[in-house]
C-alpha cells in the first residue's frame, strides 16, 4: 500500500510542474506586460515603466523568473491582485468555502438522486422506469446548465416566487461569517429565519451544479448494477432466500459502488467548470465567479493562481479517490 | 482465387438479403448501418442533426428575417400563441426587437460551424499526436502523454477560459480554446488502439514487406483505429457546442450583435424573469442539438462495439 502511495505521488510531481509551467506561461503569452496592464490607459512613462519592470523582477531571463515564480509558490505566494493589491492566495481562500459549500450541496444531490435512481433503472432494465431514468439522464448530461439554471429562475423565482434569485443570504440579515460556510455560519450566529434564508439560496444553484453529475453517477450506476447482477454471488445470495431488497441494496450495490466511486471522483473537475457558469446565473460569490470577473479585469496574477490551485485541488482530490479505490477493492491494492 | 472460392454464393444480392446473411458477407459500412438503424433513439437523433444542417446551410431561405435586423417597433413581442404575438414573429423578439426564430437559425449555421471546425481540428491533431506516441515510443510518447495528463488536470472549461484569457475573446479564439481542451482525449484514444494494434500480425507482415512509418500509420493501422474515434468525434461535436455556447454566456466567444446560441442567452439574462421566450428558445436550441449529437454518440458506440452486438 505504501509503494502505491509513493508512486501515485511521484507521478504528481510532473503534473504538477506541468500545470505551474502553463500558468507560468499564461501571465507571459499574453500581450502587453504586466506594467502596462497595471497602467492602464493612462499609460506610463518609459523610466518609470523600466523601473517597475526591473522591481517586479521582470527584465531578468525567462528560466529565472520562472524558478523565482516556483520557489515563490512553494512558499505559498501565489502574488498579490492587479486589482486589489491583495494576496492572491487570501483572496481564494476567502472566496473558496462558498464554492466547496455549493459543490458539496451540489453532489449530495445528485448522489442522493442519482445512486437509487441508478440502481432503479439496472433492476428494471428494459422496463418504462429504465427508459425514462435513462432519457433523463441523458437529456441532464446533454443540458446547457446555464440555460437550465435561468430555466429554474424563471420557474421557482419568477412564476412560484419560493426561491430567491441571486447571493448567499437576503440583505435583511448581517451575520459573522467566521467559517465562510453559510450554513453553519447562520446557525452559529443564532439570527431566526438565517438558516432556511441560506437553504433556499442554495437549492437552485445545486440542483444546477448537480445536474450533469446526477446524469453522469446515475448512467454509470445503472451499468456498474447491470454488471454485478450477472455474477455468481448474486445468485448464491438470491438462491438461499434473501429478500430481493437486501440482494440488491447489500450485495450487489456495495460491488457496483468501485467504479462509481471513480466516476465521483471525476466528476470534481467537472464541478469546477460547472461552477464558473451557476456562480454566474446566482451571483454567488465563489471561486468560479471570481476567475471569470479576474478575466474581464485582465487581473492576470489572480487567474494564474485561482488555475493553479484549482488544478492542484483537481489533482490531488484524483489521487485520493485512487487510493480510496483501492481500499474499497482489495483485489487492486497490491498487483498495480 | 481463394477469394473468389471464399465467397457465398448469395453474395451478389447482398443488399436485399443483408439482414439474413451471416454477417462477414456485407461490407463494414452496410453492416452498421444496419445495427445502428435498429436504434430507434439514435436514428431520431441523426434525422435532427440532418434536420439542423439543412437550417443551417439554407438559413438564407429559411429564416424569415435577417438575424441583426431590428424592428424597433415590435421590441419584446411574445411567441405568436400568446396574447400580443404576431404571427410574423413565430417565437417573438427580443429587446431590440430582433426576430428570434431567425436568429436561432443563423445560430445553427454557427454552431453546426463550430462544431465541424472543432472537431476537425482536435481530431486531425490528436490523432497525429497519437499515432506519434503510439509508434515513436520512448521519450516522444512520454512528452505528449504527461503534456496530455497536465490538460486533463485542469478543468475543461477553465482551459478554455485560460486559453481564451490568453488569447483575446471571440469566436474564433473561443474555437480554437475548445480544440485545444478536447486534444487529449483523441491523443489517449488513438494511442491505446495504436498499442493493441502495433503488433499484430497484419503490422508487422507489413513491415516486413517494407512498409514505410508513414504508410504503417496512415494506411496500415489508422483504419482499424478509427471505430472509437468516430464515436468520440460525434461526441466531441456536442461537447463543441456547448462549451461555445457556455463561453459565449460567459462573453468570452462570439461576441454581440453574433447570433450565437450562448450570447444570445447571456443578452437574456436580465429579461429573465419579465420574457421568458427570449431565455427560454436559444437554450432549447442548444439542448436539442446537444442532444441529437449524444444519442446519435451513443447509439454509434453500441453499433460499433462488438462487445454488445448480440
Amino acid at each position: 500500500m505504501l509503494t502505491f502511495l509513493l508512486r501515485k505521488l511521484a507521478l504528481l510531481v510532473p503534473t504538477f510542474l506541468g500545470v505551474t509551467i502553463i500558468t507560468f506561461a499564461l501571465v507571459h503569452l499574453i500581450p502587453g506586460d504586466p506594467v502596462a496592464i497595471m497602467a492602464g490607459e493612462r499609460g506610463i512613462d518609459p523610466e518609470r515603466h523600466a523601473q517597475l519592470l526591473h522591481e517586479l523582477g521582470l527584465d531578468r531571463p525567462i528560466w529565472q523568473q520562472y524558478f523565482d515564480f516556483l520557489w515563490r509558490l512553494l512558499h505559498g505566494d501565489l502574488g498579490r491582485s492587479l486589482v486589489t493589491h491583495n494576496s492572491v492566495f487570501d483572496e481564494f481562500l476567502a472566496l473558496f468555502p462558498a464554492t466547496l459549500e455549493l459543490s458539496i450541496c451540489a453532489m449530495v444531490f445528485a448522489l442522493v438522486l442519482g445512486i437509487p435512481l441508478g440502481v432503479l433503472a439496472g433492476v428494471k432494465r428494459g422496463s418504462i422506469i429504465d427508459h425514462t431514468v435513462m432519457g433523463t439522464a441523458l437529456t441532464g448530461y446533454s443540458m446547457p446548465i446555464f440555460w437550465w439554471g435561468l430555466l429554474l429562475i424563471i420557474f421557482f423565482s419568477g412564476v412560484l416566487g419560493w426561491t430567491p434569485v441571486s447571493g448567499r443570504l437576503s440583505s435583511m440579515f448581517w451575520i459573522e461569517t467566521p467559517t465562510g460556510f453559510m450554513l453553519i455560519d447562520t446557525l452559529l450566529s443564532k439570527e431566526p429565519g438565517a438558516f432556511v434564508d441560506a437553504i433556499r439560496h442554495l437549492i437552485l444553484p445545486s440542483i444546477v451544479l448537480g445536474t450533469i453529475p446526477l446524469a453522469v453517477i446515475a448512467r454509470m450506476t445503472r451499468s456498474s448494477i447491470l454488471e454485478v447482477l450477472g455474477e455468481d454471488y448474486i445468485r448464491t445470495a438470491r438462491a438461499k432466500g434473501l429478500a430481493p431488497f437486501r440482494v440488491i441494496a447489500v450485495h450487489a450495490l456495495r460491488n457496483a459502488m468501485i467504479p462509481v466511486t471513480t466516476v465521483i471522483g471525476l466528476q470534481v473537475g467537472v464541478l469546477f467548470a460547472g461552477a464558473i457558469l451557476t456562480e454566474t446565473i446566482f451571483s454567488w460569490p465563489g471561486v468560479g465567479k471570481w476567475l471569470i470577473d479576474s478575466v474581464s479585469r485582465r487581473d492576470y496574477p489572480s487567474l494564474q493562481g485561482g488555475i493553479l490551485l484549482i488544478a492542484t485541488l483537481v489533482m490531488l482530490v484524483n489521487l485520493t479517490v485512487d487510493l480510496l479505490y483501492g481500499l474499497i477493492n482489495p483485489r487492486i491494492r497490491h498487483n498495480r | 482465387m481463394t477469394q473468389l472460392s471464399s465467397q457465398p454464393p448469395a453474395a451478389a444480392s447482398e443488399t436485399a438479403e443483408a439482414t439474413t446473411l451471416p454477417a462477414a458477407t456485407s461490407h463494414p459500412l452496410i453492416e452498421l448501418w444496419h445495427a445502428f438503424r435498429e436504434n430507434h433513439a439514435a436514428l431520431a437523433g441523426l434525422i435532427i442533426i440532418l434536420l439542423i444542417f439543412v437550417a443551417a446551410i439554407g438559413a438564407d431561405f429559411i429564416a424569415p428575417h435577417a438575424p441583426t435586423e431590428q424592428f424597433r417597433d415590435y421590441v419584446l413581442v411574445p411567441p405568436f400563441w400568446q396574447e400580443g404575438g404576431s404571427i410574423r414573429f413565430l417565437l417573438g423578439t427580443d429587446d431590440v426587437g430582433r426576430d428570434i426564430l431567425s436568429r436561432i437559425i443563423y445560430g445553427a449555421r454557427l454552431s453546426m460551424l463550430i462544431g465541424l471546425i472543432v472537431v476537425s481540428l482536435s481530431l486531425v491533431t490528436g490523432v497525429l499526436l497519437g499515432l506519434l506516441a503510439g509508434f515513436l515510443r520512448g521519450v516522444v510518447e512520454t512528452v505528449i502523454m504527461r503534456l496530455m495528463d497536465i490538460m486533463l488536470a485542469i478543468p475543461s472549461l477553465l482551459l478554455a477560459v485560460v486559453v481564451v484569457a490568453v488569447l483575446g475573446p471571440g469566436l474564433f479564439n473561443a474555437m480554437l480554446a475548445i480544440a485545444v481542451v478536447y486534444l487529449p482525449h483523441y491523443v489517449r484514444l488513438t494511442r491505446g488502439s495504436v498499442i493493441s494494434e502495433r503488433d499484430r500480425d497484419y503490422v508487422i507482415a507489413s513491415r516486413l514487406a517494407g512498409a514505410g512509418l508513414f504508410r504503417l500509420m496512415f494506411i496500415t493501422v489508422l483504419p482499424n483505429c478509427l471505430a472509437p474515434l468516430i464515436v468520440q468525434a460525434t461526441l466531441g461535436f456536442s461537447n463543441a457546442v456547448l462549451d461555445a455556447a457556455a463561453l459565449g454566456f460567459l462573453g468570452l466567444g462570439a461576441q454581440p450583435p453574433t447570433p450565437e446560441w450562448g450570447s444570445m442567452l447571456a443578452d437574456a439574462r436580465q429579461y429573465v424573469l419579465d420574457a421568458w421566450w427570449v431565455v427560454t428558445f436559444p437554450g432549447l436550441a442548444i439542448l436539442i442539438t446537444v442532444l441529437a449529437f449524444n444519442i446519435m454518440g451513443d447509439g454509434l458506440r453500441d453499433a460499433l462495439d462488438p462487445k454488445l452486438k448480440r
